[in-house]
């Protein structure tokens, strides 16, 4: 605040003040003299009137409280300019404590869990109603409510990871965020090659497919696609790179969106969240999603009704 | 136009101290029963907090939690709608009552009137009755003035205290409040508001008194508009009572050109407002019928009929019948009985459940590989009940439509549950948009709810 606005403003609320002061008390002084008839002389509908008896005085006194309360909040608040006042208290302050006893409150929660491996945050029932927490406001935005993906955006409750699904490349998923790109082969393989590359692709995971075409599809397959798909089409987690033969379509699966895949390339983001979280609610999120996909072993019980899982 | 009482106003302010008024004790059939309204409201109020149901609070107003316990109901957010509706029957019932007879609010339940009472008691216990008060306070300090106003002082803190605490008691739990009080353990916010109370009772029925009913209450203000001439208000027989004057008990009244007035002023000494009913109906009267208690044993005293001063009406007065059944009445009377039957009804028929579907934002629809369609929700549910409930979700109205992984949801007793929820319709069944009916129910079947939603799927397969 510059210094005219600092005494424009200093200048209004005591001139207000002191006037208010005057008012009141020039206004108590009223010489009135003698009155006829204590009524205002008014007359409505015919025969209303409207006494004029004095005010109670204890009304004065509250006014003149008020007064006094200004002049004791002025001098502990800020209120005249740019002055302080005798607290410091300013609004900033006030939400900084907040946010700090905020903060206070949420590490005595998190402290418990951050010592703890995933696999055992996947059994603790506050540690899952946490994570699905976190999901919620951060992740189901992109993956859905029920983790179950859109095109483009995977399915997380299939068993099926793109970057692998020990704990700690789901935690790294997250923290660090993943970039796939499939790079666009249309240059490449020309139209032909990508009718016959898509209809070898489609026979990986044992779709319907023309044969001549996806045999021909088969060596232009080998040629380009297996560096990052490997022979098999079984796929590489290290590249992110999909697993073409288990029927899991992050783009969808039909002929046409194959073809639209290798002509165009794909890239697929997901974004870093370890600085917008914090590694203790990034680690919730990564157990409550682990706690929705089958695993190889524990398949059976994978069903997310954690309420017995013996945690303290 | 009926003059108005010509006062020389010869003061030279806008403000004038108000004279104290010391109301005169009082018995007889009005004050009896003003005393046992007194007792029942004070008793709801200082009792209720301390009573226990189902191992809690029977009435605790939870803010923190958003949650009203009143003995077996528990009310939600969701249920601030009948607050409103309870506000509706109060302020009806105001017109309801005013207009059958006055102002009996403010002179038999108004917290002001009650605590007042209370306040009075105190003093009468400290410093005697009307006479000696007004000599003590005539009197120069001493020793037994001190005494005497610092008991009284000390009794009235410490009563206005016991208010203050109470009242917070309502809002936190008042044996956990008890045990902080007596650790000196208070936070900072209860403490604050304790005193508030604590000091506005204090000083509403220590100090200003009838000051409120005639320069803050707005009830008092517009409650005239709301009289008839078939409302029963307390009023002088200035027919039968004027000309007044002393008289021995022996001597007749007619002889002497008198009426039944003996102008003893009893009426006046213990109006609480510190009027006098014979200038007829005033704002400041609070229909306390002190005056009725008054006039009536002197009455008993002289050997005259009782009703000097009564409740009656305008019309009564000019020697019409009394209308206590009238169109106002009955109208106000039936909304009343109406508005409290379906409150009744609506609070006995609440739903312990509500089932709310929230469709997610993000993509319209999603094919699974088998080429089904897939909406995902949020469903919330909400368990009223103190009990935890299972529920079962099911598609009500689409047999085709299936829930993926359905499953019992545990809901614990009153908490909010959120799930995520996913259905899915066989490729081609749904084109477009459809709405669904999803149905909760508890695994008792005693609870069910149904909600709809929408479902989307491509309008082409």
């Amino acid at each position: 605040m510059s210094a005219f606005w600092n005494w424009y403003i200093i200048a209004l609320v005591v001139a207000n003040v002191v006037g208010i002061v005057w008012l009141l008390l020039a206004t108590a002084r009223r010489k009135r003299g003698v009155v006829e008839q204590a009524t205002t002389g008014h007359i409505w509908d015919e025969d209303l009137q409207e006494l004029n008896n004095p005010l109670p005085l204890w009304w004065l006194g509250l006014f003149l409280i008020s007064v006094v309360f200004t002049a004791c909040y002025l001098a502990f608040y800020p209120g005249l300019g740019s002055t302080v006042g005798a607290l410091g208290w300013t609004s900033n302050k006030e939400v900084a404590a907040d946010l700090d006893e905020n903060r206070r409150k949420l590490e005595a929660v998190f402290a418990r869990f951050r010592d703890q491996p995933i696999e055992q945050l996947e059994r603790d029932p506050q540690a899952q109603t946490l994570g699905h927490n976190v999901f919620v406001n951060n992740c189901a935005a992109c993956h859905g409510s029920d983790a179950r993906g859109a095109k483009g955006y995977p399915n997380l409750t299939d068993g099926d990871w793109l970057y692998g699904g020990t704990p700690d490349t789901v935690v790294a998923s997250i923290a660090k965020g993943r970039h796939g790109t499939m790079p666009p082969w249309a240059a490449v393989l020309g139209d032909q090659g990508i009718e016959e590359v898509a209809n070898y692709v489609l026979t990986l995971s044992g779709q319907n497919a023309d044969a001549a075409l996806a045999a021909a599809g088969k060596a232009r397959f080998t040629a380009t696609c297996i560096a990052c798909h490997g022979p098999e089409g079984k796929g590489n987690p290290l590249l992110g790179a999909p697993n073409l033969t288990d029927n899991i379509w992050l783009y969808g699966g039909t002929l046409d969106d194959i073809k639209a895949s290798i002509r165009n390339g794909r890239s697929g983001s997901m974004p870093a969240w370890e600085n917008v979280l914090g590694m203790d609610r990034v680690r919730l999120a990564a157990a409550w999603v682990l706690a929705q996909a089958p695993r190889a072993e524990t398949a059976t019980a994978a069903a997310p009704a954690a309420g017995e899982a013996g945690q303290p | 136009m009926k003059p108005l009482p010509k006062i020389a106003l010869v003061d030279d302010s806008l403000y004038a101290a108000q004279a104290k008024v010391y109301p005169r004790e009082i018995e007889g059939r009005f004050a009896r029963l003003r005393t046992l309204a007194m007792f029942v409201l004070l008793g709801v109020f200082y009792v209720f907090p301390w009573l226990r149901w189902d191992g809690r609070q029977a009435v605790l107003f939870d803010l923190p939690a958003r949650k009203f316990y009143v003995f077996g109901l528990t009310f939600w957010p969701q249920d601030f709608f009948w607050l409103a509706w309870l506000l509706i029957i109060a302020g009806l019932s105001l017109f309801f009552f005013t207009a059958l007879a006055g102002r009996l609010w403010c002179g038999y339940a108004c917290p002001q009137t009650v605590w007042t009472e209370v306040f009075l008691w105190i003093e009468r216990a400290c410093e005697g009755r009307r006479n000696q008060r007004i000599k003590l306070d005539a009197a120069p300090w001493n020793a037994e003035k001190l005494r005497r106003k610092g008991t009284k002082q000390l009794l009235w803190v410490g009563f206005a205290a016991w208010t203050g605490f109470t009242f917070v008691g309502f809002f936190t739990p008042i044996t956990d409040l008890a045990r902080e009080a007596a650790n000196f353990s208070l936070s900072g916010w209860e403490a604050f508001w304790i005193v508030f109370y604590g000091f506005a009772t204090y000083g509403n029925a220590g100090f200003l008194r009838e000051q409120v009913c005639k320069y803050m209450c707005p009830y008092a203000r517009f409650q005239s508009a709301m009289f008839d001439k078939d409302t029963l208000v307390i009023s002088y027989d200035a027919a039968r009572g004027d000309p007044r004057g002393a008289r021995k008990r022996s001597a007749d009244p007619k002889a002497l050109g008198l009426g039944d007035c003996v102008d003893c002023e009893a009426c006046v000494q213990v109006c609480p407002t510190g009027i006098d009913i014979r200038n007829g109906l005033q704002i400041e009267c609070i229909a306390c019928a002190a005056c009725i208690d008054a006039c009536d044993d002197v009455m008993d005293k002289m050997d005259y009929a009782r009703g000097l001063i009564g409740y009656t009406t305008e019309n009564r007065r000019a020697g019409k019948p009394l209308h206590v059944l009238r169109w106002r009445t009955l109208i106000y009377g039936g909304l009343l009985a109406l508005l409290i039957g379906t409150f009744v009804w609506g609070i006995v028929h609440r739903a312990p459940l509500i089932l709310e579907v929230l469709r997610d934002r993000n993509a319209l629809y999603r094919r699974g590989s088998d080429g089904a369609i897939e909406n995902s929700y949020t469903v919330k549910l909400v368990n009223k009940t103190e009990v935890a409930q299972r529920v079962r979700l099911a598609v009500a109205d689409d047999s085709s439509v299936q829930i993926v992984d359905a499953r019992d949801i545990t809901l614990p007793a009153g908490q909010v549950t959120s799930v995520p929820l996913t259905l899915s319709a066989p490729a081609g069944h749904i084109q477009g948009k459809q709405t669904i009916k999803l149905q909760a129910r508890s695994d008792d079947d005693r609870m069910a709810v149904v909600q709809s939603a929408q479902f989307f799927a491509p309008k082409e397969p």
